[in-house]
């Protein structure tokens, strides 16, 4: 009843979130590899002054594609794309995500945007104003020809997929979840992601909106940013920063999901202060909101504004002051075993509180107007997104790594890798702190020698090689594992959630019965699991006539209907397609063939809904 | 063309936002000290509880009782409470206190009736051009201020966002389209101050210095009288010819000489352009063959500059440097 279509055809039409989650990581792997290639040949460019490894045309293209590339190709793709589809119905004890058809949608949409968007960099016209894309720098006048339009045009098509996918994320979350599981019983795990789709859900119209108005004042002639013509230039770093901040929590909120999912596991202790720490990701991403100021502190606002958000940006280093201690506190009343993937953890948290101390000086408006635009900033930030948010994805691959593959990953290169991409990134980021207080601005495709940047710049290289080597031992550990590692069993780590009561690699339908719960910690629930295995014995809530899945009342999570879920289905592929053709035709500036194309998507959507599943009869 | 450029280094002038040189800049740095300080015990602090779990690995964790399933779990909540809310509130809001209510009096926009003098620096792509209202001095990518007095920075733009920023005297400001931005620009001793644009501005970005002149008031009244005069008339014949390959020639249609007909608003004002430093944003020296490869070849020194390359034969380019030249 769920088994999938074999073959190729069979990953095309899947709407399996497991196939969809796995896609998305092959994806985002591919993502990461060019995101990573462009940040290593800017370090070689600037490994020693007046380099001339690439030019300031090809290195503007770079800085601006690894930024873009990181953010919407890799971060934000890879934990809710991958680990949010493969985990969270595992950990809610559901068969499949609420929307499965739109979830295999928002993954073709994705790999569209992805191919759209390199294309700009094949042809050598990528984007090339910097990830934040300021005006009147990306305007018509300072940047003709498509670069720009490829970005406005790129960032909305990817915002679509990321909009589908928190939707699907939030029903999926209220609706989806096994019977029993209230909100305090769900796993923090499963907080961290709500936090994150809704931070997606309402940041990304912010940015959408902010790029149509770009595309039409470059392409129709319309002034929102045009001060000669009564428009604003700030308008476009508000509207960019609206999303721009809660962006930043939306990419490292779900890595705390991780985090909480790993550190229980490892410790054999629940997380301390659960329902603190469950507030503290819901608040964190909700405080994010109102910060966004602080990222124009220079751009001469009044001062009251700017007090105000350096206030706001105080506030909102509190609900992740209340994470840290809670992990570190569950390390140590818990019994730690140092497995690679609780190393990352560890790794994780010395990187976020490194980063974080950084991110609070910036409440300093002084300090911030002074060193904003620095490469002090690249390492604040870079703590952060490669520290808190990239080693959780680590660690994560090497925890769910059993899960996925029903393998166990070799422990020794584990390890090897962990120190290598541990004491990499430190010395690829802790001397950029140096650098920026010692004057050097960012995104300089080169600096004069005679202003003691030198050493820095060639320590940083150095990290960056060190960095890459560690990366590559992890990949090729996992792969090599794949093939040669010993086999898992269900549950080797001994771990919390609901994903390790089942089979590894789990089953098409996940759970042969339908879970009960009764904590947030159900696979230390042992009277609930004996519980499941009789039912799963006697043939009671194993919905098995059917391709059907129980739905639950969205706070306390008790059980609510039975509905029949969608099968593969080849429509989402088309209207993936369709919405392409409309971006090309967009990009090309052929308006009636973008009309026509429109008529494309209404016929997709038809067949789509031609084939809706029919209600169930139980 | 690294030997080139460290030639440059010569030209003095740091941007060190830790070696101030201001009332504003010192409160600054010193402000990060002290938050460096504290940052590196929070780090320690949480390096330390990491640590302790680690020489505590496979052993039972603290909170002892063997039949609680949740061991320590009310210490652990005093912990996360203590240290995660009432510690850090107490922390920013001390550092709230201390940069946000009374160091930010110094770095803000200065008082319109509390300054000397006003100086208005135009961002263009790129380089900076200074203008001395109430004179008619226009210089470009050297500014000149007089020692221990207050100066009111003007910063606008002629085209993208730029940030004027000279990290030993002040924070940094935008330059934002239809708006004027204002700091205080002080110094406390004479001296070469580095600066350089801070917003991502285009290709040259990187190329886009400046050098702050501080010198002693009547040094400076000197110099800014000499800047308010037009250009010197070109003084021999190789010179004059020089004036005619400026004037005849596209130079003019971009560049300005005060007190001849050219007055182009795209390149730098070259009124007295034999008085600076440094040439193309404090990219190359301002010496007699730098000037004349410029000339040639601006293109090989700042890839994408406005300035195209000029094909003049030799006795022109010689005439023109010995026109520019003298241009003090």
């Amino acid at each position: 009843m769920w088994q999938s279509r074999p073959g190729v055809l069979g990953w095309v039409m899947t709407t399996d979130h497991k196939r969809i989650g796995l896609l998305y990581f092959w994806t985002t792997l591919v993502l990461f590899g060019a995101g990573g290639a462009e940040a290593l040949i800017i370090r070689t460019q600037l490994i020693q002054p007046n380099q001339h490894v690439v030019g300031p045309s090809v290195y503007d293209q770079l800085f601006t594609m690894h930024g873009i590339t990181m953010i919407f190709f890799f971060i934000i793709p890879m934990t809710t794309g991958a680990f949010g589809n493969y985990l969270l119905p595992l950990m809610l004890g559901a068969r499949d995500m609420a929307f499965p058809r739109m979830n295999a949608l928002s993954f073709w949409i994705f790999l569209a945007s992805g191919i759209f968007i390199y294309t700009s960099l094949f042809l050598g016209i990528a984007p090339n104003a910097g990830w934040f894309n300021y005006v009147p720098l990306s305007n018509a006048k300072f940047d003709p020809g498509h670069a720009i339009d490829f970005y406005c045009l790129g960032i909305i098509f990817n915002g679509i997929s990321s909009s589908l996918t928190a939707a699907n994320f939030i029903v999926t979350i209220l609706k989806m979840r096994a019977p029993g599981m209230s909100f305090n019983r769900m796993p923090l795990f499963c907080f961290a992601f709500l936090a994150a789709s809704w931070g997606l859900l309402f940041a990304l119209p912010s940015l959408t909106a902010d790029t149509i108005f770009l595309f039409l004042d470059r392409n129709v002639g319309t002034h929102f940013f045009d001060v000669a013509k009564g428009g604003s230039t700030l308008l476009w770093q508000h509207l960019f920063w609206i999303f721009g901040h809660p962006e930043v929590y939306i990419l490292i909120v779900p890595a705390f999901g991780i985090a909480t999912e790993i550190i229980p596991a490892f410790t054999q202790r629940r997380v301390v202060a659960f329902p603190l720490v469950a507030v503290a990701e819901l608040l964190v991403v909700f405080i994010g909101f109102g910060v966004w100021a602080h990222h124009m502190f220079a751009t001469g606002m009044p001062t009251i504004t700017v007090v105000f958000f350096a206030a706001a940006t105080g506030v909102v280093v509190i609900p992740s002051t209340i994470q840290v201690f809670a992990w570190c506190m569950t390390f140590i009343t818990g019994n730690a075993r140092f497995k690679t993937p609780l190393l990352f953890i560890a790794g994780f948290i010395f990187m976020f509180v490194a980063g974080g101390l950084t991110g609070i000086m910036f409440l300093a408006v002084p300090f911030d107007q002074q060193v904003t635009d620095t490469y002090f900033v690249i390492a604040h930030f870079h703590y952060i997104i490669f520290g808190a948010a990239v080693f959780p994805i680590f660690g994560g691959m090497y925890f769910w790594f059993p899960k996925v593959t029903g393998k166990l990953y070799f422990e020794l290169p584990g390890q090897i890798s962990f120190w290598l991409i541990f004491l990499g990134t430190n010395l690829l980021f802790f001397p950029m702190h140096i650098v920026g207080l010692e004057g050097m601005p960012r995104r300089n495709y080169t600096y004069p020698a005679g202003l003691g940047w030198g050493p820095e710049n060639l320590a940083e290289t150095i990290g960056s090689y060190i960095t890459t080597v560690g990366i590559v031992v992890l990949l090729a550990n996992l792969v090599v594992s794949w093939f040669r590692g010993l086999p898992a069993g269900p549950d080797p780590w001994h771990g919390a959630t609901l994903e390790w009561t089942i089979p590894s690699p789990p089953p098409e339908y996940n759970f042969a019965v339908i879970p009960k719960v009764s904590s947030a910690y159900a696979n230390w629930d042992y009277a609930d699991r004996e519980e499941d295995r009789r039912k799963l014995a006697e043939g009671v809530m194993v919905l098995e006539q059917g391709h059907e899945q129980p739905v639950s009342s969205p706070v306390d999570g008790w059980w609510a209907e039975i509905v029949e879920m969608p099968h593969d289905s080849p429509w989402p592929i088309v209207l993936a397609l369709a919405i392409s053709i409309v971006f090309i035709l967009l990009l090309l500036h052929l308006w009636m063939g973008f009309c026509f194309a429109l008529a494309g998507i209404v016929l997709a959507l038809l067949g789509w809904h031609g084939e809706e599943p029919q209600e169930s009869e139980a | 063309m690294a030997l080139l450029l460290l030639t440059l280094a010569g030209c003095g002038g740091s941007q060190n936002t830790l070696a101030p040189h201001s009332h504003a800049a010192t409160d600054i740095a010193n402000l990060f000290w002290v938050m460096m300080a504290v940052a590196f015990g929070g780090l320690a602090l949480i390096t330390g509880l990491l640590v302790l779990a680690w020489v505590r690995r496979g052993r039972r964790g603290f909170g002892a009782d063997p039949d609680d399933p949740h061991p320590g779990e009310r210490p652990g909540w005093f912990v996360v409470v203590g240290m995660g809310v009432v510690f850090p509130l107490v922390v920013i809001v001390a550092l709230f206190i201390v940069a946000n209510g009374a160091i930010i009096n110094v770095t803000q926009a200065p008082a319109a009736s509390s300054t000397a003098m006003t100086v208005d620096a135009v961002g263009h792509q790129w380089y900076w051009a200074f203008r001395y209202p109430g004179t008619k001095a226009v210089t470009a990518g050297e500014l000149h201020i007089p020692v221990r007095t207050r100066v009111n920075l003007v910063a606008t733009t002629a085209d993208v966002i730029h940030s004027f920023w000279v990290p030993e005297l002040n924070r940094k400001v935008d330059t934002i389209p239809g708006r004027q931005n204002r700091i205080l620009l002080y110094a406390n001793r004479p001296g070469i101050y580095r600066g350089q644009c801070a917003e991502y501005c285009g290709l040259q970005h990187a190329h886009m210095g400046m050098l702050v002149f501080v010198q002693s008031r009547a040094a400076f009244r000197a110099w800014l009288r000499k800047q308010a005069a037009p250009a010197a008339a070109p003084a021999t014949p190789l010179a004059r010819r020089g004036e005619r390959v400026f004037l005849d020639g596209p130079c003019s249609s971009c560049h300005a000489i005060r007190g001849t007909s050219a007055s182009g608003f795209v390149g730098p004002d070259l009124t007295h352009l034999a008085s600076r430093n440094t040439l193309a944003g404090v990219t190359i020296p301002n010496r007699r063959d730098y000037l004349a490869r410029w000339i040639v070849d601006s293109q090989h020194f700042k890839p994408g500059n406005q300035m195209p390359n000029f094909h003049l034969s030799r006795a022109q380019l010689g005439a023109l440097v010995a026109y520019l030249e003298g241009l003090r």
